[in-house]
């Protein structure tokens, strides 16, 4: 099951339109204007809204909101997170991509299937487990609590929770992406004498770059913005254990709108910075 | 050369298998597999008895007809709208269209929580759409509509994305040779375009409808949270954790994993299906 869908190249039509294989031009731009309104409607009017609600009360109110003491330490706990997760899942991802993709073997749809398993479950659910496993009452409560450590409600838990959510990110970009290339062209590295290092390096990365990164991005996005596991870890402790996603929440309930969705701006901007770069690397592909 | 030598050639002549498998499954196992089953071989005491008990609890299982039906109400609306975009998207030429493309991964990009809080200022009484929508009657946020509209903004793009790709490949032969034995352009497309595209429809229905099940960010501020009424389970599970009954909410979250893996399955299946029927 994909959270995220396999990036599509576009192809050339091999087929082109004749004029029986096409509708009137009046029908056509009925159904395109139809199609803008819904895409108006139910994705560009959202964005809109933060934008304006952030800005409604000035912007004196807005670069407060940025630069409040607990917006700037969200903002540095969420990139932490950032940068210890997505190394770690993309690290999974060219290892298991590799496993997948070079060798034949029994049960390989299965741990495909495992490895979608984050998609399918819950944001909640990622976050109630580690709960289960590290908090007061689970699995290693109390030898935890005896040893003075923190997991849950602290960095490290946050940092799970967001690994569970991102598993899956870039091995599912590249392992249909490798499955196409096949090992021809690795296998005619080996026996030109290279070996495993070389054949990854010279041979599989440059193929696979772009999806890579593409796989990464998506992977960033989501760590950066995970909202529901990463709320059932975080304890809401402010200044301490806030991402930004949280940040926004705790500052709308508190009925600080303005500066809420002046937060919410700033991971508006994550995401739009997100597909900029998904449709460079679309095009790219392409060529 | 069969496919068994095959196998046995490039078994031996790539390196890495060894270190690549074994570090794959240790990290699947510590970040996704062994958490998971702590929600089946949980410490909190659970007994079959207790479990039904709290399975069968009327706010319990309202919170699963409204995650259940808001799931599937916001699914069957994308993918008429997802196709409506994926038709347009694929066979229409017009100026913005690059732009038309990008938007709609945006529900993938922005993090939840933004999107709850936008819809929530759009679709509330003093909200853009809200206030135009009031003097009607109707009322959006803090109602299932409202929650729906939610897993709708969510949901688009799975839809799009998996109808767009099998459109693109759509052999247009078949529609010419529609086209010459007589049939309009709209018969042409049910009896042609529509059979073809049905398994990549329901595909991508079966993606948002799942999605929508679990989805918390962009619902929880949109939705009210009134037990009964538009308390989804997801939420549920929260207000379990939040009054510490770690029991309560193991058991909601493994009736919602069992929802989860069974729409995982029809979703294989489907995709299956959906790649034999395209060849």
């Amino acid at each position: 099951m994909a959270g995220t869908v396999p990036m599509a190249a576009p192809r050339a039509h091999r087929n082109a339109a004749s004029p029986a294989t096409t509708e009137s031009s009046a029908v056509k731009w009925v159904l395109v204007a139809a199609a803008a309104l819904v895409l108006f409607w139910l994705i560009a009017l959202p964005l809109i809204v933060v934008l304006t609600e952030a800005l409604k009360r000035g912007w004196d109110v807005f670069l407060a909101a940025l630069t409040d003491p607990d917006a700037a330490s969200a903002l540095r706990l969420t990139l932490l997170v950032a940068v210890i997760t997505v190394p770690l899942n993309t690290l999974f991802g060219v290892m298991a991509a590799w496993a997948v993709t070079k060798f034949r073997f029994r049960g390989k749809g299965f741990l495909i299937t495992l490895i979608d398993l984050p998609f399918a479950v819950s944001p909640v659910i990622g976050g109630l487990i580690f709960v289960l496993v590290f908090g007061s009452n689970g699995w290693f409560g109390s030898w935890l609590s005896a040893h003075d450590i923190k997991i849950v409600f602290a960095l490290p838990g946050i940092v799970l929770a967001t690994l569970f959510v991102t598993f899956p990110f870039v091995a599912r970009e590249l392992i249909p992406l490798m499955e196409d290339q096949g090992t021809q062209e690795e296998e005619a590295a080996i026996t030109l004498g290279a070996h495993g290092w070389q054949i990854f390096w010279r041979v599989t990365l440059p193929n696979i770059k772009w999806g890579l990164l593409y796989g990464i991005i998506l992977c960033n996005a989501r760590a950066m913005g995970e909202f529901g596991a990463v709320s059932v870890v975080s304890g809401h402790i402010r200044g301490e254990t806030n991402t930004l996603p949280l940040h926004v929440e705790i500052l709308y309930n508190e009925y600080q709108f303005s500066a809420s969705f002046a937060v919410a701006s700033l991971l508006l901007l994550l995401a739009l910075v997100t597909m900029i770069v998904k449709s460079w690397l679309t095009r790219k592909n392409a060529h | 050369m069969n496919v068994t030598t095959t196998a046995a050639v490039r078994r031996k002549v790539l390196p890495g298998f060894g270190l690549t498998m074994g570090y794959s499954v240790l990290y699947l196992s510590l970040v996704v597999l062994l958490p998971l089953s702590a929600l089946l071989f949980n410490s909190t005491g659970l007994s079959w008895a207790k479990f039904w008990d709290i399975a069968t609890d009327p706010r319990v299982l309202a919170s699963y007809r409204v995650s259940l039906s808001t799931a599937a109400a916001a699914a069957l609306a994308d993918a008429f709208l997802g196709l409506l975009l994926a038709w347009v998207l694929v066979r229409y030429e017009f100026p913005g269209k690059r732009i038309f493309d990008a938007l709609i991964d945006l529900p993938f990009a922005l993090p939840t929580a933004v999107a709850g809080v936008s819809l929530t200022a759009l679709y509330s009484q003093n909200g853009w759409i809200g206030s135009l929508l009031e003097p009607l009657g109707l009322r959006i946020a803090f109602t299932p509509l409202g929650i729906t509209l939610a897993l709708m903004f969510i949901g688009i793009p799975f839809v799009v994305r998996t109808v767009q790709p099998v459109l693109e490949d759509l052999d247009r032969d078949m529609e010419e040779a529609s086209a010459t034995l007589g049939a309009g352009r709209w018969r042409t497309f049910r009896s042609i375009v529509l059979p073809e595209l049905f398994p990549p429809l329901l595909t991508g229905f079966a993606l948002a409808f799942a999605r929508g099940i679990g989805e918390y960010g962009s619902v929880v501020f949109i939705s009210g949270n009134m037990p009964m009424r538009t308390e989804i389970a997801p939420l549920l599970i929260m207000s379990k954790l939040e009054q510490f009954d770690y029991a309560g909410a193991t058991a909601v979250a493994l009736l919602l994993l069992l929802i989860s893996f069974l729409m995982l399955l029809v979703i294989n299946t489907l995709q299956r299906w959906a790649r034999k029927t395209s060849r």
